[in-house]
């Protein structure tokens, strides 16, 4: 299964990024195949409108089933991403992509 | 003659100038006023009439046809604003990102993306012997002031005689609303308070005029609190100081009550013939 994570940096022990349209990095990690795929999204900056949409629709070319991020997105975002069917867990804003990961797994993520 | 009154900061003073304003020009001559704040107009407190026009305002937005698109995905390519997004087989289309510039609809090969309307707000001309007021409002759930504005602003300029002067309320801060307020105006006035957070958004306002090569002078409303830095930079800077409005309780006081300010206080009036004065100069010298 692949799972997303909005994050500051592109490794396990990098901070997670609260935002999701405006994250820094969209992070997949592969665990089937224990490996990460990620994206450079620091060019939504100069976006002054639509970054929710934007960011989605670059996670949908991605491919995960399940999207961890902090604040959560917003309408658009949540639009795209439902059309999408990604399921998208939140409140992992203050973690280390790693802590996010393994909250994920005991449950202790509120799903949207 | 256009004459808007902007500010960057909010709640210095534009619709309490703008509706005392236009009230003083009233007792000599025709003239408009607009209230171009379209998310929360309130001039329309102090100033009253007759509703003599009633129109509702629609923008335009694309609407994906699924029989006849062939997901080429050239829409999403050609939308600057990301309201237009392929998603797998499908088209989505997000109104409140839709800047309504046809891009997506002109250029896709198959014409799956048409423009239809949509409401957005109404526009009410409200007529008081020589006062006509034009107040625009957005519905409630519509983001985008700009293209209501600029409707406001069509249905003015359609209306009424070029040369009547009319006083345009803006927005408050130095975003889209603002420029569509200002950009085709004669002459802008920059309302402010001499505080710190008053020159602060100053400034930024009148970085903006500049950028948009307008004419424009500062009023300086609550004068007396605070301190002199709004003056001094205006000064510094070669920007014309039109007036300086007087702070007083008794202006709060009339205010919240929804009435005007200048006919009880002669220390304002006095402040606003200098406006009216100055603005009739410019319009001798257009």
């Amino acid at each position: 299964m692949k799972i997303a994570f909005t994050a500051k940096g592109t490794e396990w022990e990098s901070e997670m990024d609260p935002r999701f349209g405006r994250t820094e990095f969209i992070l997949v990690y592969d665990d089937e195949k224990d490996e990460f795929t990620s994206f450079d999204n620091r060019e939504i900056e100069n976006e002054a409108h639509g970054a929710g949409p934007k960011t989605s629709q670059k996670l949908f070319e991605m491919g995960p089933e399940v999207l961890i991020t902090g604040n959560g997105p917003g309408g658009n975002a949540a639009t795209v991403l439902e059309k999408a069917g990604i399921e998208i867990y939140i409140g992992a804003g203050q973690m280390s992509v790693k802590e996010a990961y393994e909250a994920y797994k005991n449950k202790n993520l509120k799903g949207v | 003659m256009k004459i808007a009154i902007a500010s960057g900061k909010g709640g210095t003073g534009k619709t309490t100038l703008s509706t005392n304003l236009i009230a003083l020009f009233s007792e000599t001559e025709t003239v408009v006023l607009s209230d171009l704040d379209v998310e929360e107009p309130n001039s329309g407190l102090f100033i009253k009439g007759e509703l003599v026009k009633e129109e509702i305002k629609y923008k335009m937005i694309p609407e994906w046809k699924e029989d006849t698109c062939t997901l080429c995905g050239e829409c999403q390519k050609n939308c600057n604003f990301h309201a237009v997004i392929q998603l797998g087989p499908q088209i989505l289309v997000f109104p409140e990102l839709c800047h309504s510039c046809y891009a997506c609809s002109e250029l896709c090969p198959t014409s799956s993306l048409p423009m239809i309307s949509q409401r957005m707000g109404t526009l009410n001309h409200y007529e008081n012997g020589n006062i006509s007021f034009i107040e625009s409002r957005l519905d409630i759930g519509q983001e985008q002031a700009v293209p209501l504005i600029a409707q406001t602003n069509d249905y003015i300029d359609e209306t009424f005689d070029k040369n009547i002067v009319k006083i345009f309320d803006a927005p408050p801060g130095t975003s889209c609303p603002v420029i569509e307020a200002t950009k085709d105006v004669d002459f802008v006035i920059l309302i402010t308070e001499p505080t710190p957070f008053g020159l602060h958004d100053l400034k930024l306002a009148v970085e903006t005029m500049k950028k948009l090569r307008k004419d424009f002078g500062v009023v300086i409303n609550r004068y007396g609190i605070g301190n002199n830095d709004v003056i001094d930079y205006c000064e510094n800077d070669n920007i014309p100081i039109l007036a300086k409005i007087p702070n007083s309780r008794k202006v709060a006081e009339l205010y919240s009550m929804g009435k005007l300010i200048y006919t009880e206080l002669p220390e304002v009036k006095q402040e606003l013939q200098k406006i009216r004065n100055y603005i009739l100069n410019l319009k001798i010298n257009n």
